[in-house]
């Protein structure tokens, strides 16, 4: 799966805890979670919970905590997924 | 200079109705709530009727943020939520207000008697497969005993007092005397009361093992709950909520609220668990002493009350009930107040039981009028030898009323009497 497709699935991922909707339309490799797309910090494991699920992998404490922009997301998942 | 304390919101999720309309609907015309349960067949309890409110889940929408709404669980917290958030707006306020701005003034006591056992089972399972990782996030805040606090102050922007209480049956009339009290003492000049609860199957089959619930009409779950009766053969678990906006008299005023009731004031206490007391029967000296404390304290005279809201769940301690207000009062036979039972259309839910029925006491205050008692064809005959038969509505009577006196009593020996009157401006 190429970053391309990632990003993609990753937006429906994010659409729950995003409250501004429109702010996915835009995101790029370094758009920040937090800052960029307002999301709670609180809310980051559980994106990392939906993924995990989503695509059937296990994404270790370590990992995680690097997430910080969109494209750590997407290195984390598409390490996984290889 | 004393403080008057008024009713200006009111919002309610009952078994009879959700929403202050059809619950009020429902009261006047003495519609049950109570229904079968299939499933209670199925795990083989005797008892197998319950009042659980005709609640849809996805109008949450309407009350919390979609973020909110995504992994909201819990239905004692969904009912409070919207309680509570009706309530916020019958009184004339919007939700959400500034993003900026704490209500300094404002605080919120809200009770509950048990986290939510579905809730739990599903973390107990996670956990014990090793999966406490994929808990997420949302898990703490939904299962502490706060949670339903924490969502309202939360979303309405509260600064003042937010307390989480908890006293069994006597939960709702408490956190709603607890509230009154900030306001008479200047700590706080509005507060959001009530409680809620949830009634699921590992509550409902621990009561049903003690065998205090009614189990003889399972197949006519309409009559299955019995207040007064001599047919009356144990409680039916009810579930919702109910919760009221209590302000500071000169602060609804200055904001021109509409008022519905004033809380002239109420008691709270034990019988120590002595004298006849212990952890599930109220000792009658306490029940005596706490409904007097709260005649005194609201600075009414007992023979004006028009109209006693009980306890009455339909066991063997009705009889006694009964008693303790004819003692408490020093009223009996014809000159007992009409005295009437919600639990006889809705159940008994607990901790949200004070709350709910509190609501039904300031309706019939608005509305003027003593709902009935259903499922009351035969009065107890104890009940009979104390106070005349009729002080015991079975149908509608529409009458003056202006003062209700509002009592719960709840395991572990606590008692809770509040005391409702009409609004005058004159005081």
């Amino acid at each position: 799966m190429d970053r391309r497709t990632i990003l993609e699935e990753l937006k429906k991922v994010l659409y729950p805890y995003t409250e501004n909707k429109e702010l996915l339309q835009h995101i790029t490799d370094d758009t920040n979670l937090v800052k960029d797309l307002k999301i709670n910090s609180a809310n980051l494991v559980d994106i990392i919970i939906d993924a995990e699920a989503k695509y059937n992998i296990e994404i270790d404490f370590d990992s995680a905590e690097k997430i910080i922009t969109v494209g750590n997301c997407i290195d984390a998942i598409a390490e996984k997924i290889k | 200079m004393s403080r008057r304390v008024v009713i200006t919101g009111l919002g309610v999720v009952a078994p009879n109705g959700v929403g202050v309309p059809d619950f009020l609907t429902s009261i006047r015309q003495g519609v049950s709530g109570i229904r079968y349960q299939p499933g209670y067949k199925d795990l083989h309890f005797n008892s197998q009727v319950s009042g659980i409110p005709q609640f849809n889940w996805d109008l949450l929408k309407n009350y919390v943020s979609e973020i909110t709404f995504h992994g909201l669980q819990g239905h004692a917290l969904g009912y409070g939520i919207m309680a509570a958030l009706d309530a916020w707006r019958d009184a004339g306020n919007s939700i959400g207000g500034r993003s900026d701005e704490t209500l300094w003034d404002t605080g919120c006591v809200f009770g509950s008697s048990v986290s939510e056992c579905d809730v739990v089972k599903k973390i107990i399972s996670r956990v014990d497969a090793g999966e406490a990782k994929k808990l997420g996030s949302r898990v703490i805040e939904q299962m502490m005993n706060s949670s339903i606090t924490a969502y309202i102050s939360g979303r309405l922007g509260l600064g003042n007092r937010i307390v989480a209480t908890s006293a069994a049956c006597a939960t709702g009339t408490q956190a709603i005397l607890m509230g009154y009290e900030y306001i008479q003492q200047g700590v706080a000049r509005r507060m959001v009361v009530g409680s809620s609860e949830h009634v699921d199957p590992y509550i409902f089959g621990a009561f049903d093992s003690m065998r205090i619930l009614s189990r003889k009409f399972n197949h006519a779950p309409e009559q299955a709950s019995r207040p007064m009766s001599q047919s009356a053969g144990g409680f039916v678990p009810g579930s919702g909520s109910g919760a009221l906006i209590l302000e500071d008299l000169d602060f609804a005023l200055s904001r021109n609220a509409k008022i519905y009731a004033e809380l002239l004031g109420g008691a709270c206490n034990s019988g120590g668990q002595r004298n006849g007391g212990s952890m599930t029967a109220p000792a009658a000296p306490g029940v005596i002493r706490c409904i007097s404390d709260a005649v005194a304290n609201a600075g009414v005279n007992p023979d004006s009350i028009d109209l006693i809201s009980g306890h009455l769940t339909a066991t063997a301690a009705d009889a006694l009930e009964i008693q303790n207000w004819c003692l408490a009062l020093g009223r009996n036979g014809r000159n007992f107040p009409p005295v009437n039972s919600l639990k006889s259309m809705i159940g008994h839910s607990l901790s949200a039981a004070g709350s709910i029925e509190s609501v039904a006491a300031v309706l019939q205050i608005v509305h003027q009028f003593v709902h009935p008692n259903i499922n009351l064809e035969d009065p107890n005959p104890e009940i009979l030898r104390q106070i005349d038969i009729g002080c015991l509505p079975t149908t509608m009577v529409e009458r003056e009323i202006r003062t209700v006196a509002k009592a719960n009593f709840g395991f572990g020996d606590v008692n809770a009497c509040l005391i409702f009157s009409k609004y005058n401006q004159n005081g």
